[in-house]
């Protein structure tokens, strides 16, 4: 069989799973960037627990294995009364593990946004909320996209672990074409070329994008 | 508990005082057990040695830091600390907010929001904290701006302006909160030489034409003697010398404030 015959028969199917693929990174983003948000902003808290429960929630997800995470959330929820979905257990995983790295990424940015921004909004006599609504959160963005940008294509890439928990995804679909076909360079060679794609000409474009609007934001560009 | 502090000063005492205040950094004293009165409408110029404690009179003053001890007063009540069963307590968050507003800052790096255009840099504040509408918050911005000769650049983002811009859009959004006093920490000293008169202009009429009581930290000696009532002379985190321009300037007494006064008119 030639790779174009390949690509007939089998790309359709890939397709579906890279559509899955896109699902789950999509959703597992927006689960990342909620709990980067609020767990960057608990590691900056003047209250002991609440610091001290944002430092113990990101040394966990950061300091043990993603599988074993997506294993945990799948296989041994349930022996607890917890059955979550193959497609919710995935994103739930990937978003927990992935927002542990952002919650660090949003407390640095946060961290660099100039000091006399800060007395800037005291001395204007701006609530504490105020002030980080207000004044701090709108000058991060431009610091932290860089990094958030390379954390996304990370995860992006991660997504095909979620495979492994039977979501019908792009590299699940790419086990079962190999495992009936034996055409393990084609199957698993297209797939890379399809997960390089969706990076390349999709979301490192939409990212750049992003960054040009925080750059605006602030007179930048 | 301080109780060697009164709760309230009597009617008729200065718009603000410092009462033996104590800042120290780690075993560094900043300030020394400082006291100085400011009267209603008087412009004080704090002059003197880097680290000699001048900017940390007007960090401490807008309670950006807190003070080790003493107590400072601002309209005849306690602004670091509040009563409490008979005597003085350090103030809460909340106790401060109720009182920052009276208290205005310009910098020395304006500290413009970057984010922000002139006008909404002006208008946030007085909207978020004194809860103004947004068409009186946008009035008042706008007569701001216009008294800084800002008006025509209102919506400009602080990264099209040039310094001496900015400096005049920061004291324009000082003054819309209305405090009673202003403070000015070295705000020529980030500048070009070119654009220091233009914000000094502006002190200038602020100072003349509105009366504003002022404390200004600065290194513009001419400018000091120019328009201030009084002229205080810092040295170790204390007053070594205050006075009249004239007195100050023309006939120093103190052996420090001789040498500081001759090193940095040398220097010009």
């Amino acid at each position: 069989m030639g790779y174009w015959e390949f690509l007939v028969e089998y790309l359709p199917k890939l397709a579906n799973g890279a559509v899955m693929t896109v699902m789950v990174m999509v959703c597992a983003t927006l689960l990342a960037v909620a709990v980067s948000m609020v767990f960057g902003l608990m590691r900056l808290s003047s209250h002991f627990a609440i610091q001290g429960a944002a430092t113990v929630y990101i040394e966990f997800f950061r300091g043990t294995s993603l599988l074993v995470q997506l294993y945990w959330i799948y296989y041994v929820l349930p022996l607890m009364g917890l059955t979550l979905s193959p497609f919710v257990s995935g994103v739930l995983a990937l978003g927990l593990n992935f927002g542990a790295y952002g919650a660090e990424i949003v407390r640095g940015g946060i961290q660099a946004v100039p000091r006399g921004q800060y007395e800037a909004a005291l001395a204007l006599n701006m609530s504490p909320f105020s002030r980080m609504r207000r004044i701090i959160i709108p000058q991060i963005y431009t610091i932290i996209l860089p990094p958030a940008a390379n954390l996304t294509v990370e995860l992006l890439k991660a997504t095909a672990l979620v495979a492994l928990i039977t979501v019908v995804d792009l590299m699940f679909v790419a086990k079962q074409i190999n495992a009936t076909t034996w055409l393990s360079a084609q199957v698993f060679g297209t797939a890379l070329i399809i997960y390089y794609a969706m990076a390349r000409f999709a979301l490192i474009p939409f990212l750049r994008w992003l960054e040009l609007i925080a750059a605006r934001k602030i007179g930048k560009a | 508990m301080d109780t060697t502090h009164p709760q309230v000063l009597p009617e008729g005492s200065p718009l603000v005082r410092f009462s033996g205040v104590t800042k120290c950094y780690g075993p560094l004293t900043v300030l020394d057990k400082l006291d100085l009165d400011i009267a209603q409408n008087e412009m004080v110029s704090i002059i003197g040695p880097s680290g000699s404690g001048k900017t940390t009179v007007l960090r401490v003053l807008m309670t950006l830091e807190k003070i080790n001890d003493g107590v400072i007063y601002v309209d005849g009540e306690p602004l670091t600390h509040m009563p409490k069963a008979g005597g003085l307590t350090f103030a809460t968050e909340k106790y401060l907010h109720e009182r920052r507003s009276k208290i205005g800052m310009v910098f020395q790096q304006f500290n413009l929001f970057p984010h922000m255009t002139a006008l909404q840099n002006c208008v946030e504040a007085p909207m978020q904290v004194l809860g103004l509408s947004r068409e009186d918050a946008e009035e008042r911005a706008l007569n701001l701006l216009e008294l800084v000769g800002m008006g025509d650049k209102k919506d400009q983002h602080p990264t099209r302006l040039s310094g001496g811009q900015q400096q005049r859009v920061a004291i324009a959004r000082a003054l819309a909160m209305r405090p009673k006093v202003m403070l000015l920490d070295e705000v020529t000293s980030a500048l070009d030489p070119e654009v220091i008169g233009e914000v000094l202009n502006v002190i200038r009429s602020l100072n003349s034409e509105h009366n504003l009581t002022m404390i200004m930290v600065t290194h513009q000696m001419g400018f000091a003697r120019e328009i201030s009532d009084r002229v205080c002379f810092f040295y170790e985190g204390k007053i070594a010398e205050q006075g009249s321009p004239e007195q100050l300037f023309g006939d120093p007494q103190n052996e420090r404030t001789k040498q500081f006064l001759h090193a940095v008119l040398d220097a010009n």
